[in-house]
């Protein structure tokens, strides 16, 4: 047992409890997010302490200690910094539980940092739940009518998916008598070992293995918002906090993306037909994704709604990185990498345009796109900002969302997935439309009041943060983040 | 950092100093903008004066600049100029620097507007300048941001309907550009320009060549544009602000054209003399019908608009004639349009802002009240027809030359006559708008109309000496022309 492998999780485990603890003897409770985001500092000292070490595999091998999972602890760890540094306004306002609120976003993170890392499929689903069970109440912060339905929404929804997910494992280790990710590997590899090879391995001609596959893509499908599964996305944006909002558009679905990418890679890429078997149905689905995404989102009027289904589209093109990793050819690492710059630059992306959604919401009292009119004049850096983040979620330059898709596409035209990357950037195109009109508005249209948008110091520091690195991705990739140093971090 | 950086990023860095520097008057800014696009002109006539001609340097980029930008996939800051590119990036430092002028009585968000074009020269200079093709596509869609705003906020009329209009054309074509981009990329492994040339030929394709020409070819085709991907056209030039319409007709339409040789047509020669039948039938139309849908307009900006659907079917033709004289011709035609028809908008833009009028059936006569005007109006009117001893003249006599006697495609004898009723339709057009505008009886309402002043003279001058001294002596850009086009000629003889 080598806890010092674990030190970055044991951080937060640690700041999480003195958070709900100190919050009874504090007054002053922005202390409270000073205390989190140290911790959160910490934690991440710790796991970048732990950066290009060797791989190694903890706890009777359920864990993963590699760059892969170090890169995603750093990422979550990043945003939970980010989402408490915009909440400090929110939060402020709210009479009681606020040190729970903190203290929630922690153990998520917490939770998120274990699925990036873990092996195994049990510790999977106890991490798994751990960061929805957190996410549930944090929906259902505000206690109002339409945040306390999403809450519910959220849960029956996501219990379901749950279940299905369970269902997934239980058919995959039924058929391979194992829940360790490289032994479901090597199970899959003796049969085919065995002399099976030419009178058809019988795991992979019964379906139930595949069976299992599908069902579990259909559990994380939930929590990536993959059509069909997305139908909770744009109630539950709408209803929760707009911090929370923008905490499940970025980490829920990095995590999420984590958890596919390690657990497909690991147990399910050889042999290479079963990975083009699934890759296939990410390639279907991620077209079908975007362009159900994109087509809903022109006709929202809440802007959260409409970065609901933008989130929704997003997850799309994201899921052209893993049909690449699906279809190239086993065991090469393809298309990981563009798929990890994709994730960090659409959380800054999608981060900054929430910071400035919840500077302005929080002044106009209303998330309506036609209430944002003439904030170009009221506020313009905070507009410049937004109107940035909107430019870099069309995937046009100079912001990060344009070498995302660069490298991306790229990866994908070179494993015969052309067709789909045509239909990806003709879906771009159509989300011009209505990433634009959010422009247009604030740009074009008289403002209603000439007051400034107040924005607390937290907030700017945030929002100046996403920014710079929207377009320092956007200009200097290769000295934000090499996507070389990012292929092959998988360990285990 | 290099001189073609100095001129590419100059304007931005005049962005910042507007943008950072807080409560500007209205006034500074627009001596910042001035100062912060003379620079690059300066520079550039400096690039077109030390520019290497002799024989050894034919087909050579020069100024060029090479820096390692994302080493991941083997994308380079790569910029440099040849003989077909520096005539661009001259056009494109003399406009910008002239629509400064040009915009000086903009008086609604100055301080957005300014940044909003320079940002745009900036982008256009980087599309001319850029030899790597990711840089390429980087600047290419970043000229789309300024674009909306400047024509959706300053614009006229139905400003947000032409704005949305133009984004959404320019998107669908990048789209499928950024698409045979990247077949380019992973057939010959590299994203510049230069090497792809080389290197296609003995590469495996990932998808036939002639897909990857088309998939390139249409996000230029709808900038040029290319009949029937024009009808964009009409309605952001008539909405956009003057200045705007200026660098629209007189540089952005350019990236099209310039696109089409770069890419298309030198890297692609044997697609290229395949289809081009199927190109000059789309040019002839283009310039038959853009003109007789001229003949129709009321409106003044949308007939000069039309009128460079028409003119851009000539860049077209000499283009696909595959000859080196009509090759030449169709580059000396974008230059000429260039500096022409961003004189007319300009003068167009102070038709309007003066008499406060667009509609040609209302104006008349304002010979009487603004001589100075007219004269330049008319100057750059003849120009456009293709009068002898202006530009137009000289650019659209090599594109017919060169396609008459081009042996590359067949029958083109035939077109090319038909596009010559062009430039009789353009004179109809041409001496029909300034008969309406400035001549016939002098209309009382317009007394009160002020003729050019000072400022406006300047630009005037600037433009009307530009466009005489390219009709007088073409031989100084067409020996440039020369050197760029004769290695991409080279590969299209048959």
């Amino acid at each position: 047992m080598n806890f010092s492998l674990l030190m970055p999780e044991l951080t937060l485990a640690i700041t999480a409890v003195l958070v709900i603890l100190l919050d009874l003897f504090i007054k002053q409770k922005s202390w409270l997010a000073a205390v989190s985001i140290l911790g959160l500092g910490i934690s991440s000292a710790f796991a970048l302490g732990l950066w290009n070490g060797t791989p190694q595999s903890a706890f009777n091998n359920m864990l993963a200690v590699d760059n892969y999972a170090i890169f995603f602890k750093l990422l979550f760890a990043g945003i939970a910094i980010l989402v408490i540094l915009a909440s400090t306004d929110y939060v402020s306002k709210f009479q009681r539980f606020q040190g729970e609120y903190y203290a929630l976003i922690l153990l998520s993170a917490l939770g998120m940092m274990l699925m990036a890392s873990t092996t195994e499929l049990i510790t999977l689903f106890i991490s798994l739940e751990l960061v929805n069970l957190s996410l549930y109440a944090l929906v259902g912060f505000l206690k109002d009518g339409k945040s306390a339905e999403a809450s519910l929404k959220y849960l029956l929804l996501s219990a379901v998916a749950s279940a299905v997910l369970l269902f997934g494992m239980a058919l995959v280790f039924g058929f391979t008598g194992q829940t360790q990710l490289g032994e479901i590997a090597r199970s899959i590899q003796s049969t085919l070992a065995a002399g099976q090879v030419n009178s058809a391995p019988a795991v992979l001609v019964s379906p139930g293995l595949f069976v299992g596959i599908v069902l579990m893509i259909a559990g994380f499908g939930f929590k990536i918002a993959m059509v069909p599964f997305q139908m909770w996305v744009p109630d539950v944006y709408e209803g929760a906090p707009t911090p929370v909002t923008a905490y499940l558009s970025v980490g829920s679905k990095a995590a999420g993306f984590a958890i596919i990418l390690r657990v497909f890679y690991s147990a399910f890429i050889q042999p290479s037909n079963l990975g083009l078997d699934w890759g296939m149905i990410f390639a279907v689905l991620s077209a079908v994704t975007m362009t159900v995404g994109n087509i809903i989102a022109i006709q929202q009027d809440n802007i959260k709604r409409m970065l609901g289904y933008s989130s929704i589209a997003q997850a799309g093109y994201l899921m052209v990185g893993l049909a690449t990793v699906g279809l190239a050819p086993a065991l090469t690492s393809a298309g990981q990498a563009p798929l990890l710059f994709f994730l960090v630059s659409y959380s800054l992306t999608n981060l900054a345009a929430f910071i400035a959604i919840i500077a302005i919401t929080s002044e106009t009292g209303s998330d309506l796109i036609d209430d944002f009119k003439g904030m170009g004049k009221r506020s313009p850096w905070l507009a410049a900002a937004l109107t940035l983040a909107m430019i870099s979620l069309i995937g046009m330059p100079p912001a990060a969302g344009f070498i995302a898709k660069f490298y991306i596409f790229s990866a994908a035209v070179q494993h015969d997935l052309l067709w789909l990357v045509i239909i990806a950037v003709i879906n771009s195109v159509i989300s011009a439309f209505y990433y634009l009109r959010v422009v247009k508005v604030m740009w074009m249209n008289e403002p209603a009041s000439a007051e400034k948008v107040p924005a607390s110091a937290a907030l700017i520091v945030a929002l100046i943060f996403c920014s710079l690195g929207v377009l320092l991705f956007g200009l200097l990739p290769g000295l934000a983040m090499n996507p070389a140093g990012l292929a092959n971090m998988l360990g285990f | 950092m290099g001189l073609l950086s100095l001129i590419i990023f100059l304007p931005v860095l005049g962005v910042i100093l507007i943008a950072l520097i807080p409560r500007l008057a209205e006034k500074t800014i627009k001596w910042l903008a001035a100062v912060f696009t003379f620079i690059p002109l300066a520079l550039a006539f400096y690039l077109f004066f030390v520019f290497d001609r002799s024989s050894g340097s034919i087909g050579v980029m020069q100024f060029q600049e090479n820096l390692s930008w994302i080493p991941a996939i083997n994308s380079f800051y790569h910029v440099g100029v040849d003989g077909i590119s520096l005539p661009l990036v001259l056009l494109m430092a003399i406009l910008g620097f002239l629509v400064v002028l040009i915009s000086w009585k903009v008086h609604l968000r100055v301080k957005e507007y300014f940044i909003w074009l320079l940002l745009l020269e900036t982008s256009i200079l980087g599309v001319f300048a850029s030899l790597d093709l990711l840089l390429f596509f980087l600047f290419w869609e970043i000229e789309i941001v300024p674009m909306y705003f400047l024509i959706s906020i300053w614009g006229t009329g139905r400003r947000s309907y032409s704005a949305m209009k133009y984004v959404i054309f320019t998107l669908v074509g990048s789209a499928f550009m950024l698409a045979g981009i990247l077949a380019l990329y992973f057939t010959t492994g590299s994203l510049n320009m230069l090497e792809i040339t080389q290197k296609i030929g003995a590469a495996a394709a990932v998808i036939p060549l002639t897909a990857i020409f088309f998939l390139l070819i249409i996000g230029f085709a709808i900038k040029l544009p290319v009949f029937p991907l024009h009808t964009w056209l009409p309605d952001a030039h008539t909405d956009a602000p003057t200045g705007v319409s200026v660098v629209l007709a007189g540089a952005l339409l350019k990236m099209g054209g310039y696109g089409i040789i770069r890419v298309c047509v030198s890297i692609f020669p044997d697609v290229a003399r395949t289809w081009a039948p199927l190109f000059i039938v789309l040019a002839v139309i283009g310039i038959i019908y853009g003109a007789a849908i001229t003949l129709r307009q009321t409106d003044l900006k949308r007939l000069i608009a039309y009128s460079s659907v028409s003119h851009m079917g000539y860049v077209l033709l000499g283009i696909f004639a595959l000859s080196q004289v009509s090759l030449v011709g169709a580059s000396l035609q974008m230059f000429s349009h260039g500096i022409v028809t961003g004189l007319l908008f300009a003068m167009a833009g102070l038709v309007m802002h003066n008499a406060g009028e667009r509609d040609l059936r209302k104006l008349g006569g304002l010979a009487k009240q603004t001589p100075l005007i007219a004269v330049v109006f008319s100057l750059a009117g003849l120009a456009s027809l293709g009068l002898p001893l202006t530009s137009g003249f000289a650019a659209e006599f090599l594109v017919f030359v060169g396609a008459f006697s081009s042996k590359v495609v067949a029958g083109i004898q035939v077109y090319t006559l038909i596009s010559a009723i062009g430039v009789v339709l353009a004179a109809g057009y041409i001496l029909w708008m300034i008969q309406r505008v400035f001549f016939g009886p002098a209309l009382e309402k317009f007394n009160a109309v002020k003729d050019a002043d000072k400022l406006e003279m300047v630009y005037m001058v600037a433009f009307v000496a530009l466009i005489l001294l390219v009709g007088i002596f073409p031989s100084i850009l067409t020996n440039i022309y020369n050197m760029g086009i004769e290695p991409i000629a080279k590969f299209l003889i048959p």
